[in-house]
């Protein structure tokens, strides 16, 4: 038997990357943003996310025993997803909207489509979406940070986002926050979902995930690019009505959205034109929804909507065919 | 024997709105609650069993050419005696049901079974079928409105379940609960039809051995 020689078809030489060591490497890359998130947020914020990873392992398994289908818990991705959801989650929310979010998103988010590689939206913000709306009390009740080791209880605060459209809405004018307090937001001081705080945190892991080359560059840099520049020309154009693109930057869900989100491998164009459109279409509907939509932050549902785009770009963008062209007389 | 089967048929085996998915739109949009469902099932099997009844009495003076517009004034005649009946005497569920009663006009389960039933059979068959339908589609909406309003606002009906500490998941009241609910049901019911095929096609082959 050793002997014996083997024949298959091309390709021949693998990468050696496998779905689990992909996950495992995404999953490295969202620890500094969970330990800032616990650092600032204290055990409430690890008891959301070990709820969210723990509930997503669950669900993964049960649905795969039900359907009869191969265990796919070995590879991570239902955990990666908990972990996602748990970062856009609110630190004060409670066990049953992180467990009911967990079951959501593995069970209506991806394992009705067919499991991981089917699922035409991101898990984990179907199920922040489906929470945001069923439950607009939990999933909008947010605490300003309370370092570990400091006295201080929960303070109830507003997002920066979500006190800009208040103050907007009631004055037409931007409120000072606005203009300031860029350092705190950039280290994550600031009232938010978990994962949305440190800009700093996510930058890093984004950059691992670059440097591994689990995520090229096109969309996080079409999708912050284009929130910079549009929000750009709306500041420029009224700067006491709208923002300053950096605040739009460091505040709300963008960076955990462009770097983590956005780059789903099932969920977003194979080809690098497509990233450019599917980016860009991301940062404009952010945009939109931030300034002009009802809800304060957009980065979700901008996303979940070029989801639904992607198999269309993906066929606008089809690479030709080497030799199918036909020469023009 | 074959009226019972004109009427049985459309209770489940054919049943609009988990076989054959027709009237998709009311089955959608007004299942928020139990009493709604019910309601906009009532009246539809009312304008059914109506316009079965007059389009299988006039099928034989019917041209063909233009069976398609009589069969919708038929079904528009009727459709305006239960909107004028709701609005005069259940205001509340008139006001509920909105746009969606005027709509049973093109409720294609309607005109479909004028067209596939009423036009070619009997008055009495006719009848027959259209209870049969119109019943298989107010089950379906009640079903679903059941669901939704359960999860939607913790109460069926009206009345109460889970106590005041339930949060009541909003979405299944929304458009997207209509969608996911019926999604999840559809796929219930092929799961266990699926299995009964299963056993019956092994208890085949156990007496073909």
């Amino acid at each position: 038997m050793e002997n014996q020689l083997y024949l298959s078809s091309s390709p021949h030489i693998h990468s050696g990357e496998t779905t689990d060591k992909v996950m495992r490497k995404v999953i490295y890359a969202l620890l500094p943003a969970c330990a800032v998130a616990i650092y600032f947020f204290g055990l409430p914020a690890l008891m959301v996310l070990l709820l969210c990873t723990l509930g997503c392992v669950a669900a993964e398994g049960i649905s795969c025993k039900l359907q009869g289908r191969n265990m796919t818990l070995g590879d991570g991705s239902a955990a990666l997803t908990g972990i996602l959801l748990g970062l856009n989650l609110p630190p004060s929310s409670p066990w049953w909207l992180a467990l009911f979010g967990a079951a959501i998103a593995i069970l209506i988010g991806k394992q009705v489509y067919g499991g991981l590689g089917y699922n035409p939206f991101n898990p984990a913000l179907v199920a922040r979406v489906v929470l945001l709306i069923s439950f607009p009390v939990q999933m909008t009740s947010w605490t300003s940070p309370a370092p570990l080791g400091s006295d201080l209880d929960a303070v109830t605060s507003a997002t920066p986002l979500g006190a800009m459209k208040t103050a907007v809405m009631l004055t037409g004018k931007l409120p000072e926050l606005a203009h300031s307090g860029f350092s705190q937001y950039l280290i994550g001081n600031m009232a938010g979902s978990l994962g949305e705080v440190s800009a700093i945190a996510l930058l890093l892991g984004g950059g691992y995930l670059l440097w591994k080359r689990i995520i090229s560059w096109h969309i996080p840099v079409a999708f912050i690019g284009s929130v910079l520049i549009i929000g750009g020309i709306f500041w420029a154009v009224s700067p006491e009505k709208y923002p300053n693109p950096l605040f739009h930057l460091l505040t709300g869900g963008l960076l955990l959205g462009a770097l983590f989100m956005a780059t789903d491998m099932v969920t977003s164009p194979v080809t690098d034109k497509g990233m450019l459109i599917f980016g860009f279409g991301c940062g404009l509907l952010t945009v939109l929804i931030r300034l002009f939509g009802g809800y304060p932050e957009g980065v979700s549902f901008a996303i979940l909507l070029m989801n639904a785009a992607t198999p269309l770009i993906d066929r606008f963008c089809r690479p030709k065919i080497y030799g199918q062209v036909e020469a023009k007389v | 024997m074959s009226l019972i089967n004109d009427f049985s048929k459309g209770l489940w085996k054919e049943n609009a709105v988990f076989k054959l998915l027709l009237g998709m739109c009311p089955v959608l949009a007004v299942t928020t609650s139990a009493e709604n469902g019910l309601g906009m099932g009532l009246a539809t099997t009312f304008v059914l069993v109506c316009s079965n009844i007059v389009v299988a009495l006039m099928r034989k003076l019917i041209p063909s050419g233009v069976r398609i517009p009589a069969f919708v004034i038929i079904i528009a005649t009727f459709v305006t005696v239960v909107q004028l009946c709701m609005e005069a005497w259940v205001y509340d569920l008139y006001q509920a049901l909105g746009i969606f009663i005027p709509l049973i006009v093109v409720n294609c389960l309607i005109l479909g079974r004028a067209e596939a039933f009423a036009s070619k059979n009997p008055v009495v068959a006719s009848i027959a079928d259209g209870m049969g339908m119109g019943l298989g589609f107010t089950l379906g909406l009640l079903i679903l409105g059941s669901v939704r309003e359960l999860f939607g606002s913790g109460a069926i009906l009206g009345f109460s379940l889970f106590g005041a500490s339930y949060q009541p998941i909003i979405l299944m009241i929304l458009p997207p609960g209509a969608f996911i609910t019926l999604g999840l049901l559809l796929a219930l019911m092929s799961r266990m039809s699926h299995d009964k095929n299963n056993e019956s096609s092994s208890e085949e082959h156990c007496c073909e051995l």
